[in-house]
């Protein structure tokens, strides 16, 4: 995987302006000759706590692991002042959305952003230590990772007393099992504290009671990676990328896979239309097939027709069409494939990544995958089809414990709801 | 309060309830599986699922789940929306997918809370249509059957045995629809409240191997409303019956005392009842070998015995009745009744009464414990002495949870939130003992002393208290600053409980507890005192001021006499040497359930009723007077079985008329004789209690084959055995209702409300889900805390002395005398042993394993060692009660010598 240019050079790239992937990852002194460390010594230095909070808060960042929550409100619920005690900051990348690989862009690439985003944070959060969580498949990201904030550490950007400050920030690299839940903040805490990986209730948040019963915030990785540039360029530099495209802000790290010529990664502005994505960066259809259906960000988002191609891919809009924007690596389906199947695979993946704890995700998506199999193999039942109707409600937000089969109804919801012809097709013949 | 709209119509609740619980309380059916009055909420099963509204304009509402949502004011909900029952049918038809539908061979069948809770949301198609995924079962041990392949992933028994009992040998492998709940590899579960699994799990993963050694449904068996003799913490339990047999023991609620809990002892341990060796029919010695004789033979060949112009003595025990004790008071006269206790053990107790009655402190409930914030253990190795009080201390410690929880404005009852901000925050227990006590995991600070060392420490906790409590004399360094921590941390506590006992046979230990308690109690008038005692009714027999099983003996001397021993093995108690001369010239009647040593060399045996056949009352550690009432007559089974109270003999023996007595004239007699019995009788209703005239069954009204029941010996079907002393029918007639206003709670044999058939049934019971009976947890006290402030104990003068000393250990399962006769007990039982700490260890040159001689003033064994590292220097631990072990003071000075 690569970061492919982009036909038009002007627009600014902060996350990967430094990645060339053919160089590798640059070391401490390349990372600070290239500024890097630049937003540390200033919040540091020159802001408070406050201030970086109020700089993330006025930049309207959006979590870019797939919910969009508002950075600056999620951080405004910590605990602040010094009797707050033990406060910690997790890096959540634990990249497990099928279709999405824009983490591992940024960590295999630019592993000091992200130790530099972590501290930023850190410090403006005042939290006392930093885990990156991340997915144990990640072997290349762990050792680059590692490296890097050893480097970090000698040259005293993390560790007792930061930059001669009065604050302490210690930061970890933890490396996880591989489930797909652990991408869920409070099942990540939970994994991170050694114990199962299933999601806990919410009240209390994070914030009031997370890692070790501690105030924590857990943010994505790319969200992470755009505080130190924000704090840098400030909150208005930050709403004016990509302003003509978006009212959300900043950049993205858009991708597409699937039946696509060039399957990847880059960043653009938010707002950038999808038909853009696909078509410019990746090279349109192999095969010159048209795309039939393409879900906006993950698994665990909509499917969306080709008739919304020309939609922009940010929060509302896409949220507006009936999905979500999700990780924002889109995955294409072409007009020759199964929806079926596909709907079949996914859930297959949803299945078993199921932690197990509530009911009608650990037994309602095994059921789920036995149906669609039916189906695929001609064999299915009006009942069933059904049924599949019924699960997309019982298995829906407020019915589950978490989001995670709420996320799995997304897409086969969306393909009863346009392609309920392929599902018919695959009922056993009559008599 | 808060008010509530449920379908439109209001309802007062607390505030801090959760809906579930709240909705419940209320009577109104709401299905559910993680949730559970003990455990709380995580929200897993989603089964409990209700709709609530914004408003009284709101129409289309939210499905939410009713145990993760609070009952806050002006709550609009729907238990009976179309939306929420369908999604409720349909998490029964998840779980079903894999359950395995074989209720027919199930033993959870017709007491089962997945069976009740299908039914109730009215899931009655199959719409899955696939393979089932399938389980391996591990062997669990002696208690516990496993069969994996009926779990729905409830979650209850890891957040019980883990989180609620401390347990470390289980927990829940996998995940997705593969999640397994078990232990890491076969092997038996080693915390001794597995059992409760059987009744946590809600449905056939966990059932109790006892009663499938001879399995009837619950629906068949007999009941009656029961009190374990276990240890004296007095839990209640539901006993159930068939063909004569105990089949098996469930909890019966008590809000105040056990909950929903017992220990596996208490569980498990009933199978000396249904031993075949037991006496059942009066036997006498002719020409050295017994003859089976007929009850009013034995009665009268017995009384003129008894009026042979010979002196008369009766030995009670603490393990019988207060009922049978006082009948063999008055038979004998005070000044020649023993209450059965050996000397140390009566002294201890009898400190116990004095402390419990002059003291201004009150004693600890188990829901005192429960609730303490502060716990100071001195001396007591409760696990094994008072086991369900370890459960309790466990849960004081967790309670530290809902304080922190509280703080930060989370509802408590969301248990795994309270586990998570907690983590491993506890409320502080402190630890004085000679051994590991099984709760010492949960303890702020552990102290592993001898026995007068504990009472030092504890005097000196007193005294850093209140000055004016004796302080101890040369106390070490160490122990006066961990006594000073100790202190300050009881000061800070709302709710400290003090628990010791008469385990370490030391009465200043007792002392030294009082001592603190009072000096606590001064500040803090919520201050609770735990005392345990040795057996389930050694208060009871303290009460009737006995004296000790050797100065009796040493009374009797070897003289001509007549000894009537009342369910009583003295040779567990005093040395054989001393018992063998004392009674050499003596004739003995023993009244007794089991084939004891003595009653194997009695002149007379009447065979006594255990606890499952007779009606009696026990006095619990808590001077708490409960009734246990008689679960079958073995008699209906079998004409020739003769077994009756201890008291009914007695009465008998003393001239009273067969065809009139009952237990509530006794009781009257009791309490006219002794007024330290004052209130007996108020302990349950007489048997003239009638509900609409009705007396009441004890057996399930759907109750079948009783007429078939003895068809095997002859076809006609017997008159049901007339129960004269309590107001229930030996069978399913009579009043059957669960409308719990009208029954008293000590008339209740098994939990069951229609649709009910689980242990589950107790919320139809409770005041408040969770709470009390309503109308009052059952039992009286009859030991009352005294109105003044007494006087301290004085400390105790003079250290111990040094060199190698016994201290009695105890074992949950082995130190108990009646459920070492059992046998799923016998095999969790322990060899005979002596603990060493490892330098005494050395120094006597034994080493783990070896066979030593240790030997004493008045006794000796040859054991095998065991090295427990932490056992305080001096300390040569010998577990009470265990074969090999003979009666041993401890204190006394002792040689150890290598063997061989």
């Amino acid at each position: 995987m690569s970061l492919r240019s982009h036909a038009d050079p002007d627009y600014q790239r902060p996350l990967t302006r430094l990645i060339d992937a053919a160089a590798g990852p640059l070391e401490l002194r390349g990372y600070e000759a290239e500024g890097g460390y630049g937003a540390l010594r200033k919040a540091v230095r020159e802001l408070t706590p406050a201030d970086v909070q109020t700089i993330v808060k006025d930049s309207n960042l959006r979590g870019r692991g797939g919910a969009g929550f508002p950075t600056g409100v999620k951080w405004g619920l910590m605990p602040m002042g010094p009797d707050a005690g033990a406060k910690y900051v997790l890096g959540n990348a634990d990249e497990m959305e099928p279709g999405t690989f824009k983490d591992r862009l940024l960590m295999e690439q630019a592993p000091h952003q992200l130790i530099e985003a972590m501290c930023v944070a850190g410090y403006g959060l005042q939290a006392t230590a930093g885990y990156i969580f991340l997915r144990g498949e990640y072997v290349d990201a762990a050792a680059r990772l590692n490296h890097a904030l050893a480097e970090a550490r000698a040259e005293g950007y993390v560790g007792r007393n930061v930059l001669g400050s009065p604050w302490s920030f210690e930061l970890y690299v933890h490396t996880g099992a591989g489930r797909y839940i652990c991408g869920e903040e409070t099942a990540l805490i939970n994994s991170l504290e050694g114990r199962r990986a299933i999601p806990r209730a919410r009240p209390p948040y994070p914030q009031i009671a997370g890692a070790w019963g501690r105030p924590t915030v857990v943010n994505n990785v790319e969200t992470l990676a755009n505080v130190p540039h924000i704090v840098q360029n400030g909150a208005q530099w930050f709403r004016d990328l990509g302003a003509d495209r978006s009212s959300d802000g900043g950049t993205k790290l858009y991708g597409c896979s699937g039946r696509v010529v060039r399957p990847g990664c880059w960043e653009l502005p938010i707002g950038t239309t999808a038909r853009e994505i696909l078509e410019d960066h990746a090279g349109g259809m192999r095969n010159g097939r048209p795309p039939k259906a393409w879900l906006p960000g993950g698994a665990s988002t909509d499917f969306l027709l080709a008739q919304h191609l020309d939609l922009a891919m940010d929060y509302a809009t896409i949220g507006n069409a009936g999905s979500r924007l999700g990780t924002g690596l889109m995955t294409v389906v072409a007009d020759d494939q199964s929806m079926v199947a596909a709907c079949r695979n996914l859930e297959e993946f949803f299945a078993r990544e199921s932690c197990g704890f509530c009911t009608p995700c650990r037994d309602g998506l095994p059921w789920t995958v036995k149906i669609l199999r039916e189906f695929e193999a001609g064999r299915g039942t009006r009942a069933d089809l059904e049924l599949l109707h019924k699960f997309t409600q019982w298995l829906g937000p407020g019915r589950t414990f978490c989001l995670h089969a709420p996320g799995a109804m997304e897409p086969l919801q969306s393909a009863l709801k346009y392609f309920r012809a392929e599902f018919e097709a695959g009922l056993a013949p009559a008599g | 309060m808060a008010t509530i709209y449920i379908e439109g119509k209001p309802f007062e609740v607390d505030p801090g309830d959760n809906l579930l619980k709240a909705v419940l309380g209320l009577g109104v059916d709401l299905p559910y599986f993680c949730w559970h009055p003990a455990l709380d909420s995580v929200g897993a099963c989603r089964q409990c699922a209700v709709k609530v509204y914004r408003d009284e304009h709101d129409t289309q509402g939210r499905i939410v789940m009713a145990c993760m949502t609070a009952a806050a004011d002006g709550t609009r909900l729907s238990v009976q929306d179309d939306e929420a029952r369908e999604f409720r049918e349909a998490i029964i038809a998840f779980l079903m997918t894999n359950h395995p539908h074989d209720c027919p061979v199930c033993e959870e069948g017709g007491q089962c809370h997945l069976q009740d809770m299908t039914v109730m949301t009215g899931h009655h198609k199959r719409g899955y249509h696939f393979t089932k995924r399938t389980h391996l079962n591990q062997e669990l041990g002696p208690f516990i059957a496993h069969e994996m392949n009926r779990c729905i992933a409830c979650y209850r028994c890891v957040r019980y045995y883990n989180d609620y009992a401390g347990g470390t040998d289980f927990g829940v492998f996998g995940s997705a629809a593969q999640v397994y709940f078990g232990r890491e590899q076969s092997g038996t579960l080693d915390n001794v409240f597995a059992g409760n699994l059987t009744e946590v799990c809600p449905t056939g993963v966990f059932t109790d191997k006892t009663h499938s050694e001879s399995y009837v449904r619950k629906w068949d068996m007999q009941f009656a409303p029961s009190i374990c003799v276990g240890c004296a913490v007095g839990c209640n339990i539901s006993p159930g019956e068939r063909y004569g047999e105990v089949r098996r023991i469930e909890n019966r609620y008590h809000g105040t005392i056990n909950g929903y809990f017992l220990c596996d002892r208490g569980r498990f341990g009933y199978g000396y009842v249904n031993r075949a060796d037991r006496p059942r029919k009066p036997m006498v010695r002719e020409s050295g070998i017994f003859a089976t004789i007929g009850v009013s033979d034995a009665v009268t060949r017995t009384r003129a015995l008894l009026a042979g112009g010979a002196e008369v003595f009766g030995i009670g025990s603490p393990r019988a009745s207060v009922e049978s004790n006082a009948t063999l008071r008055m038979l004998v006269g005070a000044e020649r009744f023993s209450s059965g206790m050996a000397r140390a053990d009566a002294k201890a107790t009898a400190r116990v009464l004095e402390v419990m009655r002059e003291g201004p402190v009150g004693a600890a409930s188990l829901r005192d414990i429960d609730e303490a914030d502060a716990v100071l253990v001195l001396g007591e190795d409760v696990l094994a002495t008072a086991p369900r009080v370890a459960l309790a201390i466990r849960q004081a410690a967790r309670g530290k949870a809902i304080d922190m929880t509280r703080a930060l404005h989370v509802p408590v009852w969301q248990a795994a939130s309270a586990a998570d901000i907690a983590q491993r925050e506890h409320n502080p227990v402190f630890v004085a003992t000679p051994q590991p006590t099984g709760i010492d995991d949960v303890a702020a600070q552990v102290l592993r002393l001898m026995p007068e060392d504990v009472a030092a420490f504890g005097f000196a906790v007193a005294h850093a208290l209140d000055a004016a409590a004796p302080a101890p004399v040369d106390l070490p360094a160490d122990l006066a600053s961990a006594a000073a921590e100790v202190a300050a941390a009881l000061k800070q506590a709302r709710r400290p409980v003090i628990v010791s006992g008469t385990g370490t046979g030391f009465v200043a230990v007792v002392e030294a507890a009082a001592n603190v308690a009072w000096a606590l109690h001064r500040e803090t008038p919520a201050t609770r005192l735990a005392l345990a005692v040795a057996e389930a009714n050694s208060l009871g027999v303290a009460l009737l001021e006995g004296q000790a099983l050797e100065d009796l003996l040493g009374r009797i001397g070897g003289r001509e006499a007549i000894v009537v021993v009342l369910e009583n093995e003295p040779e567990r108690r005093v040395s054989r040497a001393l018992l063998d001369s004392a009674l050499v010239q003596a004739r003995l009647v023993v009244l007794d359930h089991q084939m004891t040593a003595i009653a194997a060399r009695a002149d007379v045996v009447l065979p006594a009723a255990t606890f499952a056949e007779g009606d009696g009352t026990l006095v619990n550690m808590e001077g708490r007077a409960q009734r246990y009432f008689q679960n079958f007559d073995p008699a209906y089974y079998d004409r020739t079985i003769a077994t009756v109270e201890g008291w009914r003999w007695l009465d008998r023996l003393r001239g009273g008329d067969a065809a009139t007595e009952n237990l509530d004239e006794i009781i009257a007699e009791c309490e006219r004789a002794l007024p330290q019995l004052a209130g007996l009788a108020s302990a349950a209703p007489g048997a003239d209690f009638r509900i609409r005239g009705m007396r009441l069954a004890r057996a399930p009204h759907r109750q079948s084959g009783r007429t078939a029941a003895r068809a095997d010996v002859m076809v006609h079907e017997p008159r049901a055995t007339q129960d004269v002393d309590t107001p229930f029918n030996f069978s399913m007639e009579g009043y059957a209702g669960v409308g719990a206003y009208d029954r008293p709670p000590e008339l209740l044999p098994f939990a069951w409300s229609p649709g009910w058939n689980s242990p589950q049934a107790w919320n139809k019971f409770q005041a408040e889900v969770g709470g009390s009976l309503r109308g009052g947890d059952p039992g009286v006290h009859v030991v009352h805390p005294g109105s003044a402030r007494r006087a301290y104990f004085a400390a105790p003068q003079g250290a111990g002395t040094a060199g190698l000393r016994l201290v009695a250990l105890y074992e949950h399962f082995g130190s108990e005398e009646l459920t070492s006769r059992a046998d799923p007990i016998r095999a969790r039982r322990p060899a005979s042993y002596v603990a060493l700490g490892g330098v005494d260890a050395a120094r006597v040159g034994a080493h783990a394993g070896a066979t030593v001689r240790v030997a004493w003033e008045g006794g000796e064994c040859v054991t095998t060692v065991r090295l427990r590292a932490d056992l305080p220097a001096g300390a040569v631990g010998l577990p009470r009660g265990i074969d090999g072990v003979p009666p041993f003071d401890a204190g006394t000075a002792c040689r150890v010598t290598v063997e061989g």
